[in-house]
């Protein structure tokens, strides 16, 4: 991984918290993400991981700390902030996929309505993504149609067409049924390879061994542990940590 | 039965579906403005529209017909045409009642169209965000049509509505259905019940296919999730 002191960090996070009400959900929250770097964001449930990757492109806005994406500060709001959230991937539980457009619209539409590229050239490069994910064949059907791993897939594909720096992935495999899971990790996986810089919350922990760099372990609001992936595995530091693993990895 | 013939029964019906057709698209555009406004991030806007309509769907119609004749055209001078001849009282008073129905129908369709906004999940509007969709994006491209879909119904049941309210115009004078109604009630007292039928009977054939269609078309558009 690169530490160069002059490239800054796709994501910087700097005394970040954030309440819901009284709920203290971040709290004094840093984190780096060098480019090209794969981050798991591993914790128990309702730790604050989803909320931590909901605030990098201010879906949830923070109430104090800094967030800079590749160097920018992120803007309060306008269109300042949708240029930057154009250039950041999202990928959520629940695929979003748009219900009223067919699946190459769906991949075409933001290129062609945010970046003003014509159609035609949104639909090819929608239908390559649309390729490499394998769901090509299922290009003009209604996202009702497609099984969640197909939807999740499509929603992947849609986020990559706009050429983002980098993906945050919020659970994304949290709705989807046993057997499908691992078409979209492989998805991922791959991602992972080609050297997509990426924030990734999930519970998948056989994906996060093989396709990430770093985990970040979060209980309480708080990042408790932040070690390199082989090492957060095999010696987690922190009590809270190991208890996690082992419940987890038990069986 | 004969003296029927005797009143141009079709042309006070004519001029009451112009009344209907002009509003309803009218109607239709205003509420959708007005909707959108509620859900807009500006707090101006919200508070404009949700003033508006809570102000105008409680005012009665029969109130914002004579106001726009009274007030608008009356007092302010304002006739909504340029035309010069005898003919020009009609057309202002028409336009003048289309504007009122306009103006009150919109609040409906505004509630029933905000109501569509709230069935479509939060995630349309914030996948559609994460793309870099700004928020008139977001509401025409993503939220609108997947609302207006869900409210075919409902909107059904205002255009109905709107269709039986246009006898309203006669306060002011427009000559449509209830006019000549009320003209031949007086005419042909004998017949009165008659009368009442004929009437009631041209209403049923206006709107009973628009609830039909829009039922149908309801179901056509439904988006599925």
């Amino acid at each position: 991984m690169s530490a160069a002191g002059d490239v800054p960090p796709m994501i910087r996070m700097a005394g970040v918290d954030k309440f819901f009400g009284p709920l203290h959900v971040l709290k004094g929250i840093d984190l780096e993400v060098p480019k090209g770097q794969v981050v798991v964001v591993l914790g128990p449930s309702g730790s604050g991981k989803s909320t931590l990757c909901r605030t990098i492109n201010r879906l949830e806005p923070i109430d104090s700390g800094t967030i800079e994406v590749d160097g920018q500060p992120v803007p309060a709001e306008g269109k300042a902030l949708a240029r930057l959230r154009a250039d950041v991937g999202m990928v959520f539980q629940s695929f979003n996929l748009f219900a009223h457009k067919t699946i190459v619209e769906n991949v075409m539409l933001a290129p062609v309505k945010v970046r003003g590229v014509a159609s035609a050239q949104a639909r090819q490069n929608g239908m390559e993504l649309l390729e490499r994910v394998g769901i090509a064949n299922q290009a003009d059907k209604y996202p009702a149609q497609l099984s969640g791993g197909q939807q999740q897939r499509a929603a992947i594909a849609r986020a990559l067409n706009m050429k983002p720096k980098v993906m945050l992935f919020d659970e994304p495999t949290s709705a989807l049924d046993p057997e499908v899971v691992n078409e979209v990790l492989d998805v991922m996986t791959s991602l992972a390879r080609d050297g997509m810089t990426m924030l990734v919350v999930t519970h998948e922990m056989g994906f996060a061994r093989r396709a990430s760099d770093r985990v970040v372990f979060m209980a309480d609001g708080e990042i408790v542990e932040d070690a390199a992936t082989e090492e957060f595995f095999t010696a987690p530091r922190s009590e809270r940590a190991r208890d996690f693993l082992g419940k987890i990895l038990s069986h | 039965m004969d003296f029927l013939s005797n009143y141009d029964l079709l042309g006070a019906f004519w001029v009451t579906v112009q009344l209907t057709f002009w509003s309803a698209i009218g109607a239709l555009i205003w509420g959708v403005v007005l909707a959108g406004m509620r859900v807009s991030p500006v707090w101006l806007m919200r508070a404009f529209a949700t003033a508006y309509v809570n102000v105008v769907r409680n005012t009665p119609l029969t109130l914002l017909v004579v106001a726009a004749s009274l007030g608008l055209y009356q007092t302010l001078g304002v006739s909504l045409t340029t035309d010069t001849t005898t003919a020009s009282i009609d057309i202002t008073n028409f336009r003048l009642s289309v504007l009122a129905f306009i103006l009150y129908t919109g609040t409906f369709v505004s509630e029933a169209v905000r109501s569509g906004i709230n069935t479509v999940p939060v995630g349309q509007a914030e996948a559609s965000r994460a793309l870099g969709l700004g928020f008139m994006q977001t509401l025409t491209i993503v939220v609108l049509p997947q609302a207006l879909r869900s409210v075919v119904a409902p909107l059904a049941s205002v255009l109905i509505a709107l269709t039986k309210n246009t006898t309203i115009a006669s306060a002011i004078g427009v000559a449509e259905a209830a006019v000549l109604m009320k003209t031949m009630l007086e005419n042909e007292g004998q017949a009165g019940s008659l009368v009442f039928v004929v009437f009631a009977l041209g209403f049923v054939v206006l709107t009973l296919p628009v609830g039909l269609i829009l039922g149908w078309l309801s179901q056509k558009v439904a988006v599925k999730r």
